[in-house]
């Protein structure tokens, strides 16, 4: 059953300052819309609950991508395609570019931004698993203020997230710490485009000759929320990739992956088939890195 | 209600419509361009896509007021006048339409594409179209179409 759109209200707010205001003056009552790739889906199919949106799609403040020596940080409200066009994020994050070329099409990624993307917290969505692996910052904004957590932290369960009714997500910070890491990224799903994953990793490692010095493993989908695999990479830090020792490390990564996995089981795929795949593709990584 | 501004293939309206009604039946009942098709309503096959400010966007996913204001083109602002735009002409001509009703969509995002790409791979028109689902043609007309849209307006780039 499609909703009845005059059940709803919608405004824009002129400034993010007047948006936190609302928020803060009546906790709860009021939902963030930026691009509506999630939102307008769920009003087509009769299923968005919240009856009052706030548009915070037209905000300039939340729509910048700035580069220091340090880090590059972007705006809640850059979209997919914006991201896709920078050249110091293809540069220097290459997995965000490829995890934002997935997310939908070019029509969506038009729309979708990075922070809807977070903020929506689908164990499945495109962008977290790359933004886990880099070590991604994340800063919230109020009426009163803002904080800034690690991304690792954001993620609280199935769909739920450290955002309070009354804040905004502003600011997603990734280091520029990356240069001479091996980066790699997979996704599995029905096809790249459009299609929701059933499992994606994204993972940066750290070589010295044939030894893994530092790991980081981003995942979807292996949780009821996006994870970083913390004991797989622990269990293959100080691994050895040379030739003699290879198959024993891919067996010790397949073994930590299998046992840190939690993933569900939903409408796209079983969780036995998820841990499997997800496997796979840390063994695809580690042998990528002994090539 | 809300009174929306739009610019609509070069003219203006003014309509009084709730603000999350979806843009896609803002132009079908409101405006009464009932060139824009419903396909999915999710997103998914680009039946409906519109140029919003020059991007390409799925007009089932856009509420109306993030539209306020907005310079649209739709199908109907792609021919001129009598003459159908290159890149119909060369859908026509290629078989790229069968039914019609993801053509539209496809017209537009070939629009889309060709800005950003006026010479593009198989690999960039794939990917270019990969939101536009055809269940007719089996896309290889339609690529074909695209391919000599690209030439046609690379000899006269202005049409």
């Amino acid at each position: 059953m499609r909703s009845d759109v005059t059940q709803y209200e919608l405004t824009a707010p002129a400034t993010l300052a007047a948006v936190l205001a609302q928020l803060a003056a009546e906790p709860g009552k009021h939902t963030p819309i930026a691009g509506g790739t999630e939102l307008m889906v769920a009003l087509g199919v009769g299923r968005l609950g919240a009856k009052s949106l706030l548009s915070i799609n037209h905000l300039r403040e939340l729509r910048f991508i700035r580069v220091d020596d340090d880090a590059i940080h972007i705006g809640a409200g850059t979209t997919f395609s914006d991201i896709r066009r920078n050249a110091d994020i293809a540069r220097d994050l290459p997995l965000l570019v490829q995890s934002a070329s997935w997310t939908g099409s070019v029509a969506n990624q038009n729309r979708g931004t990075l922070g809807g993307n977070i903020c929506n917290a689908s164990p499945a969505a495109d962008t977290p698993p790359a933004l886990l692996a880099y070590g991604a910052t994340v800063t919230l904004i109020s009426a009163t203020g803002m904080r800034t957590m690690p991304y690792t932290e954001f993620h609280l369960g199935y769909k739920r997230t450290a955002l309070r009714p009354d804040e905004l997500l502003h600011t997603i910070t990734v280091p520029r710490v990356f240069a001479g890491w091996k980066q790699h990224i997979r996704k599995v799903g029905t096809r790249n485009a459009q299609a929701i994953s059933k499992t994606a990793l994204a993972c940066v490692a750290k070589l010295h000759g044939e030894t893994i010095t530092e790991l980081r493993i981003g995942a979807a989908s292996l949780a009821d929320r996006p994870i970083r695999c913390y004991a797989t990479e622990a269990a293959l830090t100080g691994a050895s990739l040379a030739a003699s020792d290879l198959e024993s490390t891919v067996r010790a990564g397949r073994a930590a992956l299998a046992q840190e996995a939690k993933p569900i089981d939903d409408i796209r795929s079983t969780g036995r088939y998820r841990s499997i795949v997800a496997a796979n593709l840390l063994e695809e990584f580690l042998r990528s890195l002994a090539g | 209600m809300s009174t929306m501004q739009l610019t609509i293939n070069g003219k203006r309206h003014a309509l009084d419509v709730p603000p999350m009604k979806r843009l896609l039946d803002v132009l079908r009942e409101d405006a009464h361009l009932t060139g824009t098709k419903e396909g999915c309503g999710e997103g998914e096959c680009g039946a409906c896509a519109v140029l919003l400010n020059g991007e390409l966007v799925n007009s089932c996913l856009v509420p109306a007021l993030q539209a306020n204001g907005a310079t649209l083109c739709t199908i109907e602002g792609v021919a001129h006048e009598q003459h159908l735009h290159p890149i119909q002409q060369c859908f026509l001509e290629n078989g790229g339409a069968q039914c019609g009703i993801c053509t539209p969509g496809m017209v537009l995002a070939t629009h889309h594409l060709l800005d950003k790409y006026p010479n593009p791979t198989m690999e960039q028109i794939k990917e270019g179209l990969a939101g536009n689902l055809c269940r007719c043609t089996g896309y290889m007309r339609i690529f074909e179409s695209v391919q000599e849209a690209a030439q046609a307006l690379s000899l006269n780039p202005d049409p």
